[in-house]
């Protein structure tokens, strides 16, 4: 976390909550007092496409942009996401990576091929990859959009600021707009936490 | 309700360029606003509508947005438009004689330039506009920028009585940065129009005493720019090179070169030259950073400055540290190291249409039907030219493709003799500039099949209303427009204006079969409102039962997400040749229900997975 600036990169694909989760990532820095951008390159996303979410805070942020080669963190929504964007990881960087597969209409025409093992790739690179199966967690809680926070809750450990303070925003979030799914979210938080490791 | 729209003064927040821009709109006493959707400026009158001391609409077009300010602005209020670089395009017969004209309350046009064309047709460098039509232009640089550049757009604009462009980008649109509110709510109206007729009506008498006054609000304009604390120079300890930059290539200046002096531009047209001159004389070397075309740069040149940029810098695209980094670290002799890993090599996931789209069926039917020239336009519908339809043969600009098709049908060349001519248009794109080509194509007596795919929302930008979905911006009940009817008023007779449900595969493909064998215009219309609206009602999802399922692959053709190939397997004929079979399943998540690929299925092999009464409804609009 070079000149004191935290990079995190949040990708995967339109309609999975990248983007809701890069928000609150950014709302809880700039609670935190830091300076903030966030900025996403998500075109026509909506539309099945790759969405990238990059997350910058620290004393005082310029470009919203994070190069490649300079990401602390990369979340994962899908595997395959998750080793498309590599790239932007620094070299001791962590990547925390969802287990889903989602094969789009292109490969599933066999146009292109689905990476055999994109995990396996990933950690072949030599960084720090945790990989586990949010979807799997969301529906043992009984709410398949849970895997936003459950991402969030397995990165929360690898932050400049505690877990709790993350946990508190979301949740509160939660309570001021959608009570009723303010104590699932603590509970997939938690969950996801548990499996970041 | 958002929480920025109540916030006091002094109040922090993290907002998108686009909400600042609302926020400071609403402090600026800005009384009309009005815009097109268009990304990415769409969501700037999304948040103005969550003001309501301020009147804003979703106006049919870019062109009329800004007339509807322009009015405003002569009535003497405080008027906004808002629009994406290619409306600007469409606006600027408006704004290039107002320009001439003057304005009395303050008239902002923010225009947001699509660098890098995330989701456009072209790439523009708005900037020019300034130029072309003798208006200032304010850049900021993020959020906070944003904020504070369109409150003192307004100052500028009554000052100089002229109308302000306030130039954003992707990255200043849809960053969301730090932003301090300095105020609240200032009301700013004048009495009432003033009748003047030299001086409002643009006869050449009244436009040529105009012209010498324009010319010299230019050169008043640059004293203002010289003396702009919003053009300000950044002292850097390291002076080999000095940057003189605006917009969001300043924030990626600053990151890369961090103790370098820069020139900051924020009123950046009329170029404060003197002072730029000055700062140069104070580095060794100036590299001009602009996005995108070298409009500066080249203004510096005539003004006989030495200055470098596109010689080092990309004539397009987007700039960003990693592209600023190789091109300049070179000229200071140091050293550029390539990041350690290269690009991925992952599949493309380029976009696609939503299951239960009501595009999906013309596209099917489109892709079922050879010897078709497709003329196309700027829409969802743009993506059947992608797999699996193949079905989209050109694509330029909102409207283009009925006055395109009827081109095409006039001009057409012996390899043409036999084919027939289809433009297909969405219902807020008919509406934005379509119709005129159909009037168009009825008057000068052409013949095309007109497919009007009416999904009931400006469906790309993220389901905006428009005058055929029967509401208004503020989601309010507004008086829906009858497309039958109008394309009975533009002439085209009733028996060739066919309204068609698009999920009904059998009907969509032989509709387009007969219409294209008529020798005059046709019109059919679709009636299915898009699947990511309020107006679609999900249903049931379906499945394949693995043992009816042949592997004939039709309903994959038909190109929903919701369907995907579950195994293939190569067979060998009793004639011996061999033929690959593809196995379909569907994913339960992702279908909708709407049973478009049923009517592919011959075997029957798509079932819902209960017993359930088929009933397939779409909600009266409202």
């Amino acid at each position: 976390m070079a000149d004191g600036i935290t990079n995190i990169l949040v990708v995967g694909i339109g309609g999975q909550g990248v983007m809701t989760a890069a928000e609150m990532l950014a709302r809880t820095a700039m609670e935190q007092g830091y300076d903030v951008k966030k900025t996403e390159v998500a075109g026509m996303a909506q539309r099945g496409g790759v969405v990238s979410s990059h997350v910058r805070f620290g004393p005082k942020v310029y470009s919203p942009q994070i190069d490649p080669g300079e990401a602390d963190l990369l979340i994962g929504f899908e595997a395959a996401e998750g080793l498309r964007w590599l790239p932007h990881l620094r070299p001791a960087g962590i990547a925390m990576v969802n287990t889903l597969r989602l094969v789009p209409p292109v490969v599933s025409a066999g146009l292109y091929d689905y990476p055999t093992d994109p995990i396996a790739e990933l950690a072949s690179t030599g960084i720090t990859v945790h990989a586990f199966d949010a979807g799997a967690i969301a529906n043992e809680l009984g709410n398949s959009k849970l895997v936003n926070t459950i991402m969030l809750g397995a990165i929360s450990d690898y932050l400049p600021f505690p877990s709790e303070i993350l946990k508190a925003c979301i949740v509160e979030g939660f309570r001021a707009y959608k009570p009723k799914l303010a104590d699932i979210n603590a509970q997939a938080f938690d969950a996801g936490r548990a499996a970041g490791h | 309700m958002n929480a920025v729209v109540h916030a006091q003064a002094e109040s922090r927040h993290l907002l998108s360029g686009n909400e600042a821009v609302a926020r400071a709109a609403w402090e600026a006493g800005v009384w009309v606003a009005a815009a097109y959707p268009g990304t990415p400026a769409t969501e700037i009158l999304e948040n103005i509508a969550l003001y309501p001391d301020i009147y804003s609409e979703w106006s049919v077009n870019e062109k009329v947005s800004v007339e509807v300010a322009i009015g405003a602005s002569l009535a003497g209020s405080r008027a906004l438009a808002a629009m994406k670089h290619v409306g600007m395009n469409v606006a600027s017969d408006a704004f290039m004689t107002q320009s001439l004209a003057g304005v009395i309350g303050g008239l902002v046009i923010v225009v947001a330039d699509d660098v890098g064309l995330s989701s456009s047709q072209n790439e523009q460098d708005s900037r020019y506009w300034g130029r072309f039509g003798h208006m200032p232009i304010l850049e900021p640089a993020d959020s906070q920028e944003a904020y504070d550049l369109i409150k003192y757009a307004f100052i500028l604009s009554e000052e100089y009585e002229t109308p302000v462009i306030v130039r954003m980008t992707t990255r200043v649109c849809h960053v969301k940065a730090m932003v301090t509110f300095t105020g609240e709510r200032v009301e700013h109206r004048a009495p009432g129009f003033q009748k003047n007729p030299q001086r409002w009506v643009m006869t050449p008498a009244n436009a040529k005493p105009r012209l010498p006054l324009m010319h010299e609000r230019d050169r008043t304009l640059r004293t203002a720019s010289e003396a702009s604390d919003l053009n300000e120079v950044f002292k850097g300890s390291d002076r080999r090179i000095g940057f003189v930059t605006s917009g969001p290539a300043f924030m990626h200046v600053r990151e890369t070169f961090p103790n370098a002096p820069v020139f900051k531009l924020g009123f950046s047209h009329p170029a404060p030259l003197d002072r730029i001159r000055a700062f140069a004389g104070d580095v060794d070397t100036v590299i001009v950073v602009e996005e995108t075309e070298p409009l500066l740069e080249t203004e510096l040149r005539a003004a006989g400055l030495s200055v470098r940029g596109k010689d080092v810098l990309p004539r397009f695209g987007e700039l960003a540290p990693s592209v600023l980094r190789p091109a300049i670290k070179p000229l200071l002799g140091e050293p550029y190291e390539v990041p350690t890993r290269s690009q991925s090599s992952v599949f493309p996931r380029p976009p696609t249409m939503c299951a239960s789209c009501p595009h999906l069926g013309p596209y099917f039917a489109l892709s079922h039907i050879r010897n078709l020239n497709i003329i196309g336009d700027i829409g969802c519908y743009t993506l059947g030219a992608g797999h699996p339809w193949n079905a989209l043969d050109t694509c330029i600009c909102m409207g283009a493709s009925l006055s395109m098709a009827h081109g095409m049908d006039k001009g057409r060349g012996e390899s043409d003799e036999k084919k027939h001519i289809v433009a297909v248009i969405g219902d807020s794109t008919f509406l934005h500039m379509g119709m005129q080509g159909l009037l168009n194509m009825i008057y000068n007596r052409g013949n095309v099949t007109v497919l009007l795919l009416d999904n009931r929302s400006v469906g790309m930008t993220g389901g905006q209303e428009n005058p055929g979905t029967g509401q208004n911006l503020h989601g309010l009940p507004a008086p829906r427009v009858d497309f039958a009817k109008l394309a009975e008023a533009l002439g085209v007779r009733p028996e060739r204006i066919r309204m068609v449900d698009p999920y009904e595969l059998p009907t969509m493909v032989k509709l387009v079969r007969e219409e294209t064998k008529m020798e005059e215009p046709s019109v059919i219309i679709t009636d299915r409102p898009c699947s990511l609206t309020d107006r679609f009602e999900r249903l049931k999802p379906y499945e394949v039962l693995d043992d009816k399922c042949t592997g004939c692959g039709n309903c994959i053709d038909l190109g929903c997400p919701a369907i995907s190939v579950s195994h293939r397997e190569t067979v060998t004929a009793k004639s011996g040749k061999t033929k690959e079979l593809v196995f379909a399943r569907i994913d339960a998540n992702t279908c909708t229900g709407c049973h478009m690929c049923v009517e592919t299925c011959a075997p029957e092999a798509i079932v819902q997975p209960q017993p359930a009464t088929h009933t397939i409804r779409i909600h009266p609009h409202g």
